[in-house]
């Protein structure tokens, strides 16, 4: 009952003065739905640009590492072993770059519950001819159906299709700008040069853009059965393990045990691309900053709403007082006609927020270096707009607090004697 | 003793602001059922002050009051809310009716904050109190359409709605030309003679004093006469 009676007498103040009441909804709408736009919007920026890195890459690639021997001959010598031994000028020797028992390793990473798929890839140097130009570039022999599952990779085959690389024998996909150098249309033959001398022709069955120049200036892709070929290698001859996670955050303890289990060199992609986590977490750092900036001036204009709201109210607030009702009722009151506010300002700030957001999604957006993008990207993550939810309720909730606690703890005798 | 409706004993208040002034020197004197009490003195003589001690709006005071037998005196906040909202029933000088609601709303709305009856119950009490100050016309409208008298018979409708211990006025007929004062006046008188309703009422009016069953005369902070 008396709930009941303290919401219609918070309606009917809000009724009163319905236009200053719109101006506040009006304001904290505003602040929402810049909020959501601007978040939606920065987000998918940042998933778009993440997205050329991180899609391709693996989330944890293992490998053999060219490196020194870390048990060099003297050490194995028994005359040389109570003592330091002085060794300058080590080199890395011809460590195999194979992976022993990689299908073992791939059926075993498979199953573990954490990993969304692996695949094998070789990679190599090589020399692409042009006439007398030799351009170099590398040739990754790939796993064409894992790659297309698990890295995009049909995604960023622009010209061409991704499925003869893997039933047409002795073909290859070149980077954009290295077919540009190389002058080859689709259909014609490219010669390669691998590093042990072996003088190869392939047949260019697609063209690659990855958005990135340098990367499609020096890449090129061949199936794996092509590149061991090509290196004049057995068919279980692979030189890298991609492995692609549930989720990305646990690359860097998974690789570690990878590493240490299989005894391969681990490299998780935090520590490969630290740069781009660097660069997204800034963006959405400053998103919300002016996000929390617009509610936070919408939260202002509510207080100011309320106090103006007291002041022409103290006679209402009186009587109110005079005829049996307590500080803690003028309060709920006043409380009730913030939250109302933050409650329908919010409301129509989550709607108008999707509206722009979907306006933004639909702006053309065509640019050479980003083949699979049309219109500017947004993220419509829910996080947002709970966020947006909260925000809104929080900061009418403190905008009233002050206002409520005044009217609340205003003086009856002072105005009723003080005409 | 159970006839004494409001009794107050050493109340003694003071201001400090800008100066220690003493406006209420040590006032005690009680209310029986059904009285009906003018206050009277000059201007500044502290009985609007006593009104509001007496009221249970202003609490900053030392002495001891009792409303309907009860200790008002160190209660909560909540609690005087509450003893005001059933015990007392208030009638300004500046009618203070809320303009945003209709008459019958306002009128109503002590008892809603009471909610001792239904709102169909509440609604028909009020209709009724309204009848009895002769506004019942009114009912419907807003209640800043109405005149200065108007407002102040709804006022006095309002007081009533819970039957409240004790109606207090404050220059209920300070306000209102000479007619309107006199109607004001009836109603009052009526209340006390018909329905035995206690009333305490600070004044000026000589006319309306005099005519009242008791009156009690204050001269710089005391009781004069009673």
């Amino acid at each position: 009952m008396n709930s009941r009676l303290i919401f219609s007498i918070a309606r009917l103040l809000l009724v009163a003065r319905w236009r200053q009441t719109l101006v506040a909804a009006v304001g904290v709408a505003f602040g929402i739905a810049m909020f959501i736009a601007l978040l939606g919007f920065m987000n998918g920026l940042n998933d778009l640009l993440d997205g050329l890195v991180l899609n391709r890459v693996p989330h944890i690639r293992l490998y053999h590492e060219i490196k020194p021997n870390p048990i060099q001959p003297i050490e194995l010598s028994t005359g040389h072993q109570n003592g330091h031994n002085f060794i300058s000028s080590i080199k890395s020797g011809p460590a195999r770059e194979a992976i022993y028992n990689e299908e073992a390793i791939l059926a075993a990473v498979r199953k573990d519950s954490r990993v969304l798929g692996a695949t094998s890839r070789i990679t190599t140097q090589a020399f692409f001819n042009s006439g007398v130009v030799h351009i170099s570039g590398v040739i990754n022999g790939l796993d064409v159906a894992g790659e297309i599952n698990l890295f995009h990779f049909k995604e960023y085959v622009v010209q061409g299709n991704v499925m003869d690389l893997k039933h047409a024998g002795n073909s290859i996909v070149l980077g954009k700008s290295l077919a540009a150098l190389l002058l080859v249309e689709i259909g014609e033959v490219v010669q390669v040069t691998t590093p042990n001398g072996n003088r190869f022709p392939l047949k260019v069955v697609g063209f690659f853009q990855s958005g990135l120049n340098d990367i499609d200036k020096v890449q090129s892709y061949v199936s794996v059965a092509t590149a061991q070929k090509l290196m004049s290698r057995p068919s279980n001859y692979v030189t890298d393990i991609y492995i692609k996670l549930k989720d990305i955050r646990r690359a860097p303890g998974l690789a570690k045990t990878y590493g240490d289990l299989f005894h391969l060199d681990a490299e998780d992609i935090q520590k490969a691309n630290a740069q781009y986590e660097t660069g997204s977490f800034v963006r959405s750092l400053i998103s919300y900053a002016v996000g929390v900036t617009l509610l936070t001036v919408a939260g202002f204009g509510i207080y100011n709403i309320l106090n103006m709201m007291i002041y022409e109210k103290m006679d209402t607030i009186a009587i109110l007082k005079a005829i049996g009702f307590s500080g803690k009722d003028v309060n709920r009151i006043f409380l009730i006609i913030a939250l109302t506010i933050g409650i329908a300002g919010g409301a129509c700030g989550l709607l108008f927020g999707f509206l722009v957001s979907l306006i933004i999604d639909s702006i053309p957006f065509k640019t050479e270096a980003l083949p699979t993008v049309e219109t500017y990207p947004v993220n419509y993550s829910l996080l947002f707009y709970l966020i947006g939810a909260f925000f809104s309720l929080a900061t009418t909730y403190l905008a009233g607090w002050f206002p409520a606690r005044k009217a609340s703890k205003i003086d009856p005798v002072i105005i009723i004697r003080g005409k | 003793m159970s006839n004494v409706i409001l009794e107050c004993r050493n109340l003694i208040k003071s201001f400090y602001d800008p100066l220690e002034l003493t406006v209420l020197k040590d006032i005690s004197f009680s209310v029986n059922k059904g009285e009906f009490i003018s206050i009277v003195g000059r201007s500044g003589c502290g009985k609007s002050t006593l009104l509001y001690v007496l009221s249970t709006m202003d609490t900053d005071y030392s002495g001891e009051l009792l409303i309907d037998n009860e200790m008002v005196t160190h209660q909560s906040e909540q609690q005087l809310a509450r003893i005001r909202n059933a015990k007392i029933g208030f009638v300004f000088q500046f009618h203070y009716l809320i303009n945003e609601f209709s008459v019958l709303r306002n009128v109503m709305l002590p008892a809603l904050k009471l909610g001792r009856f239904t709102t169909k119950e509440i609604e028909s009490r009020a209709m009724e109190k309204l009848k009895r100050v002769g506004v019942g016309h009114l009912a419907g409208k807003n209640a800043n359409l109405l005149s200065g008298g108007e407002k102040q018979r709804v006022a006095i409708a309002r007081a009533m709605i819970n039957d409240p211990a004790i109606i207090m006025g404050d220059e209920p007929t300070g306000n209102l030309d000479s007619r309107n004062a006199q109607m004001v006046f009836d109603i009052f008188k009526e209340l006390a003679e018909s329905y035995r309703q206690t009333l305490l009422i600070v004044t000026h009016n000589q006319a309306f004093a005099e005519n009242s069953g008791r009156i009690i005369e204050m001269d710089d902070g005391k009781i004069v006469a009673k």
